[in-house]
């Protein structure tokens, strides 16, 4: 039978086998629990936020879609096709009944006309934007990996080699590549591989329609460059901190004075204590792209959520507008609780069973 | 009035003298002691004097001097012409001041709001500081620029909206900060003496507490306005910020892109700018956040904080003995 709570707690955390009965009751478990719930909460409230910064601000939705030359009358009828005329947190409540069972409306944007809400032939906002998502995942997790290794790689290289040119000079770039726009970054990069210098990759990434960015690889090379650019400094940094920091203690000293060759020393001795702040701030680029992809992917034209949402905001489409703000929300919410479990895995000292 | 009139005095003359321009002053010359510092204010410099001088020697902005990208050095000027043939030096001059003031209006409520909040949930405690950083949770939880440009897009596109908007998306960093930097100071002895004193609680917050927030407020102020003008920038390139006849740097890139290949000077001159305004502002705001950090006591718990990339390096795990272990096998 599994032990009382309090037995629990006093075990030590090394003893992971016998654990299995109650792994929930694990400190782990109930962080996730706990930050689940907060995070639950958190999203509503974002919900809230989404909503009522769409439609209710002036200049609402029915004017939106109309222009502001719209007559009052034709404003007047398409608020009461789009239900405008009912309370607001009666409309809220509706709204959010439906978002939470996945059905964000039906798109405004032209290819289906004003006045069909509610109609069932017109395209779903989630199909219409789902199609993008994997072009916006493909982007994100190619940058994540890249950026990620490279960051690891050379903020180790840098900290073995203290003070030295590759460390300076990487500290002198990776200041000036942190502090960068992204759309000027990526502007950079157009001039310098697609137009003025060289033309090895495409300027923009039209994909033609129904295709994956998966077949066209060289349409990916310039927008994950881009990216990279921006988001490798941050690893870059902080692995070369957690690295110096790492090599100053004791142990590592010791493991030197022994013999062991470099190579070991980083990978197997330092890099594993090094890597709980590395993991955080893998997890704050992730959430840095979750927003970065917009500017990103408007300047190549590139088929994913981002410019999904900069076409729904210029088109003003609001149901496409509140559906992607809180997709990416979610994605926000998720990712934090996923970082905070992972600096936990890693960080021996809380090496708690794993679920 | 009258009955506290003399005692804070006699206190503030036995505590750290908390001279407001004194600590701001001593701030700004430690990191202006530094060569990260030197440089970035230099370059900020540079770009802001363009930027607010630059109008006074622009031709008209909008005018048309021929063809469409014309090559530099025709009747366009020396950068040559833009995407409808205007010239793009002149609006280059002319581009820059629109930016750096929204985003200082927006920095400047980002400042007051985050402290505000910050302040208050750090004192008032309990439901107030759960509900204020429930708040903060909320704002954080939809990037920045997605927010700013959700607010815009049922609007439209106005300068303050723009500032409501950007200010809203860095006030909680703010708030975070101060919160923490508030509780910090709130729990030293001489600020819990005052208190005992019988200091009204308004007047321990005022005379006591607020001179100690000062330098990571500095901090904030220069590490926001650097996020901010980044923000403020990237909306103009989407379309959303200033409206295209106006010259504006980001707006002049997103028009100007599709003539790369014929004047490469109208999307390089305000990258160019964009690029060296950025760095400069980041720089010299990280040589305050270490200026900070080494100028006493009042800077250590605020600085994890403020230099946002850091603060996770500040990890609460020593190296284990485990790690020992398995390192000597």
């Amino acid at each position: 039978m599994a032990p009382p709570a309090t037995a629990e707690v006093q075990r030590p955390p090394e003893s992971e086998e016998e654990e299995g009965a109650r792994w929930w009751q694990s400190p782990i478990a109930q962080m996730v629990w706990k930050r689940a719930l907060l995070g639950i909460l958190t999203l509503v409230l974002i919900a809230v936020i989404v909503y009522f910064a769409t439609t209710v601000l002036p200049g609402d939705a029915a004017t939106a879609i109309l222009g502001q030359s719209a007559t009052p009358a034709r404003v007047a009828k398409v608020e009461a096709e789009l239900g405008l005329e009912q309370p607001v947190v009666q409309r809220f409540v509706e709204w959010f009944g439906h978002a939470i069972r996945g059905d964000f409306g039906t798109s405004l944007s032209a290819a289906a006309p004003v006045g069909s809400h509610g109609g069932s032939a017109k395209e779903a906002v989630t199909k219409l934007v789902n199609e993008k998502l994997l072009n916006s995942v493909v982007l994100i997790g190619v940058t994540a990996i890249v950026s990620t290794l490279l960051g690891i790689l050379a903020g180790m290289y840098a900290a073995f080699r203290r003070d030295g040119v590759f460390d300076t000079g990487g500290s002198v770039a990776a200041l000036i590549a942190s502090a960068l726009p992204e759309f000027v970054v990526a502007i950079f990069v157009v001039m310098l591989f697609a137009v003025n210098v060289f033309a090895w990759f495409p300027a923009l990434s039209l994909l033609p329609p129904g295709e994956s960015i998966l077949s066209h690889l060289n349409m990916l090379v310039l927008p994950v460059l881009a990216l990279v650019i921006v988001t490798t400094p941050y690893v870059f940094r902080m692995t070369r901190g957690a690295m110096i920091e790492v090599l100053d203690t004791d142990y590592v000293e010791f493991a030197r004075m022994k013999g062991v060759s470099p190579r070991k020393i980083a990978f197997r001795h330092a890099l594993p204590n090094a890597l709980a702040p590395v993991i955080q701030v893998v997890g704050l680029n992730l959430l840095y792209l979750a927003g970065g992809i917009v500017l990103v992917e408007a300047i190549f034209s590139y088929p994913g959520v981002g410019l999904a949402l900069v076409e729904a905001i210029n088109g003003r489409d609001v149901p496409t507008i509140q559906y992607i703000v809180l997709m990416l929300a979610v994605f926000y919410v998720i990712l934090n609780i996923v970082t905070d479990v992972g600096v936990l895995l890693v960080t021996p000292r809380r090496r708690y069973p794993r679920s | 009035m009258s009955a506290n009139a003399t005692t804070p005095d006699v206190i503030a003359a036995k505590a750290p003298r908390a001279g407001v321009g004194g600590r701001a002053g001593r701030l700004l010359r430690g990191a202006l002691r530094t060569r990260r510092g030197q440089i970035g204010l230099l370059l900020t410099l540079v770009v802001v004097g363009i930027a607010f001088l630059g109008p006074l020697f622009a031709g008209n902005p909008t005018a048309l001097h021929g063809g469409p990208f014309e090559a530099p050095g025709g009747q366009a000027g020396a950068l040559g012409g833009d995407s409808l043939g205007r010239s793009v030096l002149d609006r280059v001059l002319d581009g820059g001041w629109r930016i750096l003031l929204i985003s200082a209006a927006a920095t400047a409520m980002a400042i007051v709001l985050g402290s505000v909040a910050g302040v208050v949930a750090a004192y008032r405690g309990g439901f107030a500081d759960t509900v204020i950083m429930r708040t903060v949770d909320v704002l954080l939880g939809i990037p920045s620029l997605v927010f700013v440009l959700m607010l815009l897009s049922v609007v439209g596109s106005h300068a303050w909206l723009v500032i409501v908007g950007v200010g809203l998306t860095q006030a909680p960093q703010v708030a975070r900060v101060l919160r923490a930097a508030a509780q910090d100071v709130s729990e030293r002895d001489y600020v819990k003496a005052v208190a005992a004193w019988g200091v009204p609680p308004r007047t321990v917050i005022r005379r006591h507490v607020i001179p100690s927030l000062l330098t990571p407020l500095m901090v904030e102020c220069a590490l926001r306005l650097s996020f901010s003008i980044i923000l403020v920038a990237s909306l103009s390139f989407l379309g959303l910020g200033t409206q295209p006849p106006t010259a504006d740097w980001g707006v002049m890139i997103n028009e100007n892109r599709v003539g790369l290949a014929q004047n490469v000077w109208g999307v390089l001159a305000p990258a160019i700018l964009l690029a060296t305004l950025a760095v400069g502002t980041n720089m010299f705001s990280d040589a305050i956040a270490r200026a900070n950090l080494s100028s006493g006591p009042a800077g250590d718990p605020t600085l994890q904080m403020a230099l946002s990339a850091s603060n996770v390096a500040e990890g609460d795990e020593p190296v284990g003995l485990e790690a020992i272990d398995e390192g000597s096998q």
